[in-house]
């Protein structure tokens, strides 16, 4: 992305390359020859390096800290208990990739080849990609501006050998900044099956998924719904249910009523998701029977058969 | 991220003078003397999302006024901006006078005022959806906002940098990058702050380490810097937040009440006064 001069016509206008600001500007030629209008090859390039993988999911969430990278790791796990699925899990949260940490992925290298960028493999049917491979060390901060996170976003969805992958999970950093509008215009070629939404209880978090519902309107993106994280705390003492994160204005049940989007699940706060996390383990795996698992694996099924509805398609 | 303005005079001029408005200029905050009224400068931040830091903010100010404080608290998130419903102040309008931006105040007695980009949207579902560069010289997203506000508040002498945890290793591994910031902007850190640092049961009284344990303290003392306390779980405190309350009033017999305290006293101490 290159300096656009004051008062510049945009690239795709009837003036590109023929405003008065366009003079000195390096792109003039070629606005004024028509081929600013073209779109970005690599949204072609993309889709076709995105051919092989089947399904295409994007968790969001517009407020930080609600458990989207949990979910999205899970929800990699899952799927790929079964060794027949091939999945991969990417990573572009830019200034906070988590998911190197929580898939016990810490310190790997990502490597080049001749096809691409190797993702790092978990097992043989569960490949990731993230940032936090590429900084040296965990205490490395990444203050990188716009330009520079987008083209990271472009290699990773471009020049990553994924191979034939029945489902790649795409874990974006909360809010609705430029590495959402990376990934979704950068896909927008490619079939998007859609964005799951992650949301704690309380509304000072329900605010920020209207935000992000009206934000996947706006470059639509389907919604395959929404999951409510944090929902209740049963203690393990006692085996009463405490709300930590009150729903005081009836949570994401409400939320998704009024706005007629799926509620894919509720899961319950549970010491053992953290626990699992800091040791880079799956907790489905080293907690089973806790009825956080049972929904994570209820809301798995769903993401795995879902198609999504004509109605939470392109609208508004 | 936030930055909370403990003032020590009233002064007849507005504490926080200028504007985090929809073109992320936050170099305009520190425009002709606006923040010459302004003692010391907090930065409260994480690195992390959703691990209490408005709360922190929030709670920081509440205490630092109940110690007779007055405080400005300026809300940089420009895609959450948490603030104004945590003081009951969604929805008020702000004003431009000629000395700039109005911040809103909170409260009756004008001991608080808040400056939140939350003000300046139109539609509270509204989605504030950046791209940079636009119309404005500082391109957005999480990174660019922090460094336009420690470069916008430099000239200022920032007291520092309050950052705030939560106990998972997954939280700390990115707070240890945003102390590398702090350290490469030359930003001094007044301590560490592990928020939701566990849970206790109001039927059995068992306290259970929800987000797992002890990354706070790890954490401050891997970095060389003071751990200033841990504030746990308390749904009241959620409550409160949710209905804009001033929880350091009405619940001092929370298990957060001191540790909030503890922390706005030990920010106090480092907080001179400074010679006019």
């Amino acid at each position: 992305m290159e300096e656009v001069p004051q008062g510049c016509p945009g690239t795709g206008s009837a003036q590109a390359g023929r405003g008065a600001s366009c003079q000195g500007c390096p792109n003039q030629r070629l606005c004024a020859s028509g081929a600013g209008a073209a779109p970005d090859p690599a949204i072609e390039e993309i889709k076709e390096k995105l051919k092989t993988v089947k399904h295409k999911i994007l968790v969001l969430s517009g407020k930080g800290g609600v458990g989207k990278s949990t979910f999205s790791a899970h929800l990699a796990h899952g799927l790929a208990e079964d060794e027949n699925t091939q999945v991969a899990l990417l990573d572009i949260d830019i200034c906070g990739p988590s998911i190197p940490k929580m898939m016990g992925l810490e310190g790997e290298q990502v490597h080049q080849s001749g096809s691409g960028w190797s993702p790092v493999f978990l097992e043989d049917n569960l490949g990731v990609m993230s940032v936090g491979f590429l900084l040296s060390s965990p205490d490395d901060a990444v203050i990188w501006r716009g330009p520079k996170k987008n083209g990271m976003i472009k290699q990773f969805l471009r020049d990553v050998d994924w191979g034939e992958v029945d489902y790649l999970i795409v874990d974006t950093p909360p809010g609705t900044s430029d590495e959402h509008l990376s990934a979704v215009q950068y896909l927008s070629a490619a079939h998007v099956d859609g964005a799951v939404i992650i949301t704690t209880p309380q509304e000072v978090s329900l605010q920020d998924v209207r935000k992000e519902i009206s934000f996947c309107h706006k470059v639509k993106l389907p919604i395959i719904g929404v999951v409510e994280n944090m929902s209740v705390f049963v203690c393990p003492k006692c085996k009463k249910e405490s709300q930590i994160f009150p729903p005081t204005t009836g949570g994401a049940e409400v939320l998704c009523q009024d706005l007629k989007i799926p509620l894919l699940g509720k899961v319950p706060l549970d010491p053992h998701i953290g626990k699992s996390c800091d040791k880079g383990q799956s907790f489905l795996i080293d907690a089973p029977d806790s009825p956080a698992a049972l929904a994570y694996r209820e809301i798995q099924e769903f993401c795995g058969l879902h198609q999504p509805k004509e109605e939470h398609l392109i609208s508004s | 991220m936030s930055a909370c303005f403990p003032l020590e005079s009233a002064g007849s001029q507005p504490p926080l003078g200028s504007s985090t408005t929809c073109g992320p200029r936050v170099s305009e905050l520190t425009e002709a003397g606006n923040l010459a009224g302004v003692q010391h400068i907090i930065l409260v931040l994480s690195g992390k999302g959703g691990v209490g830091k408005s709360t922190i903010s929030t709670e920081l100010a509440l205490a630092l006024r109940h110690a007779g404080k007055k405080v400005g608290i300026l809300d940089v998130d420009l895609c959450g901006p948490s603030i104004p419903r945590m003081l009951r102040a969604q929805g008020r309008a702000v004003h431009q006078c000629d000395g700039g931006w109005v911040p809103v105040y909170v409260d009756q007695e004008q001991s608080i005022c808040l400056m939140s980009v939350g003000f300046l949207l139109e539609n509270p579902d509204e989605a504030v959806v950046w791209r940079g560069p636009k119309k404005n010289d500082t391109p957005p997203g999480t990174s660019d906002e922090h460094m336009a506000t420690v470069d916008a508040l430099r000239p200022y002498g920032p007291l520092g940098a309050l950052v705030v945890t939560t106990p998972q290793a997954v939280s700390v591994g990115d707070v240890r990058r945003e102390l590398t910031f702090c350290r490469k902007t030359g930003l001094r850190v007044l301590g560490v702050v592990e928020n939701m640092s566990g849970f206790v049961c109001p039927h059995c009284a068992e306290c259970t380490s929800i987000f797992s344990r002890g990354g706070g303290e790890e954490l401050a003392s891997h970095a060389g810097v003071p751990f200033l306390g841990s504030v746990p779980l308390d749904p009241e405190l959620t409550k409160s937040l949710e209905e804009g309350r001033d929880f350091i009033r009405e619940f001092p017999e929370s298990p957060a009440f001191p540790a909030l305290l503890s922390i706005a006293q030990k920010v106090l101490i480092e907080a001179p006064a400074r010679v006019p």
